[in-house]
């Protein structure tokens, strides 16, 4: 199996008790899900979930290379 | 009477005089009150082509119904004036603790009139009002003004002030209260400053009447509650305050660095609500009855305590300089804060200045004897500018007129970042379609505030929408835009839209004021303000060619990032956002228009 290698960007209250940036090798075929679950994020606590600066959703199958940003819900202006 | 107080205040500086008038209140409750009965007041008794600098402009401060009244974030007051920067209606919002004092003193609405021969200030103490003279506080600070008349008619007073900003009509200059609260836009403190009107303070210690005291007191539980509940409301802008937008917005690709020359930066992180939280927080910095409290109190690298920046002012002064050094960032917001100017304004047009000399078109030899640089990136020179702008010392000068005027003088208006001579605030529009239509078509010029499309289109409030899609957006935005001028009408803070939603705020009029709305008319006066805020536009002069954005954004797509290669869509927008608001192709209200929305006496009003 080939790994991939991602990085992930943690925001806001995701930072806390975690860091804020990981780079991670996972296996071919894994979800953002899977990512989710290793680093202990409720999915439902996402709010926002970027893929490459684009939106993303949980259950989109991760590419090599891919840049996976996550933030709880936060506004503002 | 509920919710209003029933009382103007008229001040003519030129002759001195003070009047208190009863308040139209029809009128009021038509146009709400604070910016919609604002407006409506100015328009009924200016002439849109005034000067603003001169004496037949007039400067208007006014409550809404529910500023002061026991409902979360009643601090919120409006000042309306013409503004020198745009040459438009001036609409300023601003929240603190002085809007809700003016209405314990009994009073809706102040209009001043005239000009001064010599500095003045007015102090209101309930029903005792009296022009004084401001020598001794004529070129002071924000803080030290404040202090000083605090210190004069006592610590309960609140202060709304210019700083040297708004005395040497800076166009960038703001009118502040609370010592860190501001009118920000507009140039606004510039209007205060040429007619020689330094202060007002306000001491107040009556109450807003309320229809059913208990309804209010559920209704506003039940609202605090929900505010509360609101994962932004109650719990990312309390702990971040609004910079925590720095990194969502970056990520996706919006966030403009270097003048819009770019809209990613890695090193964004470093200026982002987090590191301020980390860093530099001290406190949470209230304003009145807010449950939400987004402002933050900050502790300086020298170990000044002041007040800290919100988003905005972390963009301008950050990304868009292409500085990432965030006691810089706050030092330059404090500055601001002291002098009395607009931070987005600013920040925006060190920014500007940065391009032209990138460019070539500021010589070294013209800032050599200020001995500051406009290199991208240096923190120290973007503090010494920002100094000069407050003073209008050296190319300081030549700065504090803002970007526009800048860019114009060098024959190059195309790097100044405006709407109608107005900077544009911290969101790239090329990747935020909804967004740039708010931008192009806001009343007061470059204005992310009086419709925040970045909600749906990134937040994902009230619902996700596709940011880089057309489809819908010209229609979503007007409904934004409506609902904005409902709330800064009501006296009430437009962050409480992350939580609450038009029902909502129904219930908090009804309650205070009497049964007098339902959503369907609340809305309609939204409306009805806004189209009344462009026929002043339209009577000013302004045309369809002032509803664009700055050639950049709509010719030149990103050139990297996540939203790379795009550009903002006005050519499809603006027709459909005109169509929506029932305005022919050149953006005039038509008769069937004006007469829907109770504005039948302004048919004909504009020459077609």
């Amino acid at each position: 199996m080939i790994d991939l290698k991602v990085e992930v960007r943690l925001f806001a209250t995701f930072r806390e008790g975690r860091e804020k940036k990981y780079f991670l090798d996972m296996p071919e075929g894994s979800k953002i899900l899977d990512i989710l679950d290793m680093l202990k994020i409720n999915a439902d606590e996402v709010s926002i979930l970027l893929l490459n600066g684009r939106d993303g959703d949980a259950m989109r199958t991760i590419n090599d290379s891919d840049v996976v940003a996550v933030f709880p819900p936060v506004g503002g202006g | 009477m509920y919710g209003y107080c029933g009382r103007v205040i008229r001040i003519n500086l030129t002759e001195g005089s003070i009047k208190k008038e009863d308040l139209d209140l029809e009128k009021a409750k038509k146009y709400i009150g604070a910016r919609g009965l604002g407006v409506k007041t100015f328009i009924d008794e200016v002439d849109p082509k005034v000067d603003p600098f001169s004496e037949e402009n007039k400067f208007i401060i006014a409550g809404g119904p529910l500023t002061g009244a026991p409902v979360p974030t009643s601090g919120r007051y409006m000042v309306v004036t013409k503004s020198p920067l745009t040459g438009t209606i001036a609409i300023s919002n601003s929240g603190g603790k002085w809007g809700a004092e003016l209405k314990f003193a009994g009073y809706d609405m102040m209009i001043l009139e005239g000009r001064s021969e010599k500095p003045v200030y007015i102090n209101i103490d309930d029903d005792v009002v009296e022009i004084r003279d401001a020598a001794e506080i004529w070129g002071k600070v924000v803080s030290e003004t404040t202090d000083y008349l605090r210190e004069m008619h006592g610590d309960k007073s609140k202060v709304l002030c210019i700083g040297p900003g708004g005395e040497n009509l800076s166009l960038m200059a703001a009118v502040m209260n609370d010592v860190d609260r501001a009118a920000g836009r507009g140039g606004v403190g510039a209007v205060l400053g040429s007619k020689n009107l330094k202060a007002v303070v306000v001491r107040g210690t009556g109450k807003v009447a309320l229809s059913d005291e208990d309804k209010t007191k559920k209704v506003s539980s039940d609202k605090t509650g929900i505010l509360m509940k609101d994962p932004v409301a109650g719990g990312g802008l309390p702990t971040y305050g609004s910079a925590v937008l720095v990194n969502i917005i970056n990520e996706n690709g919006v966030l403009p660095v270097r003048n819009f020359q770019e809209s990613y930066t890695d090193q964004a992180d470093k200026i982002s609500g987090e590191a301020l939280t980390e860093k530099y927080l001290v406190k949470k910095n209230p304003c009145y009855r807010c449950p939400i409290a987004c402002g933050r109190w900050v502790k300086l690298e020298d170990g000044t305590e002041c007040g800290g920046p919100e988003y905005e002012s972390i963009w301008s002064f950050g990304a868009d300089c292409d500085i990432y050094d965030l006691n810089a960032v706050d030092v330059a917001n404090m500055l601001c804060n002291e002098y009395g100017l607009d931070t987005i304004s600013v920040g925006a047009t060190i920014a500007a200045a940065m391009e032209l000399y990138q460019r070539g078109y500021i010589k070294d030899e013209e800032i050599k004897a200020d001995g500051v640089s406009l290199n991208w990136g240096d923190a120290a020179a973007m503090v010494a500018w920002t100094k000069k702008i407050g003073l209008r010392e050296g190319f300081g000068d030549k700065m504090a007129d803002g970007s526009y005027r800048l860019c114009d003088s060098y024959g190059a208006p195309e790097y100044s970042m405006t709407v109608k001579k107005q900077e544009l605030p911290a969101y790239d529009p090329r990747a935020v379609q909804g967004h740039g239509i708010t931008y192009a078509v806001n009343n007061r010029g470059g204005c992310h505030i009086k419709g925040y499309m970045i909600s749906p289109e990134i937040l994902g409030y009230p619902e996700k929408l596709d940011r880089f899609a057309d489809e819908g957006k010209a229609a979503y935005a007007k409904v934004f835009h409506d609902l904005t001028a409902v709330i800064d009408s009501l006296g009430l803070c437009i962050f409480t839209t992350f939580g609450l939603g038009l029902p909502d705020y129904v219930d908090m009029y009804n309650a205070v004021v009497g049964e007098e709305h339902d959503n369907e008319s609340l809305l309609r006066a939204g409306d009805r303000i806004w189209t009344l805020e462009k026929l002043f536009n339209l009577k000013a002069g302004l045309t369809k060619a002032d509803d664009t954005l700055p050639k950049r954004l709509l010719e030149e797509p990103i050139p990297d990032g996540p939203s790379k290669d795009n550009v903002h869509h006005l050519d499809v927008l603006l027709p459909e956002y005109y169509s929506v608001r029932g305005w022919d192709e050149n953006g005039l209200p038509t008769d069937e228009t004006l007469r829907n929305l109770g504005l039948e006496e302004y048919i004909g009003y504009i020459e077609k």
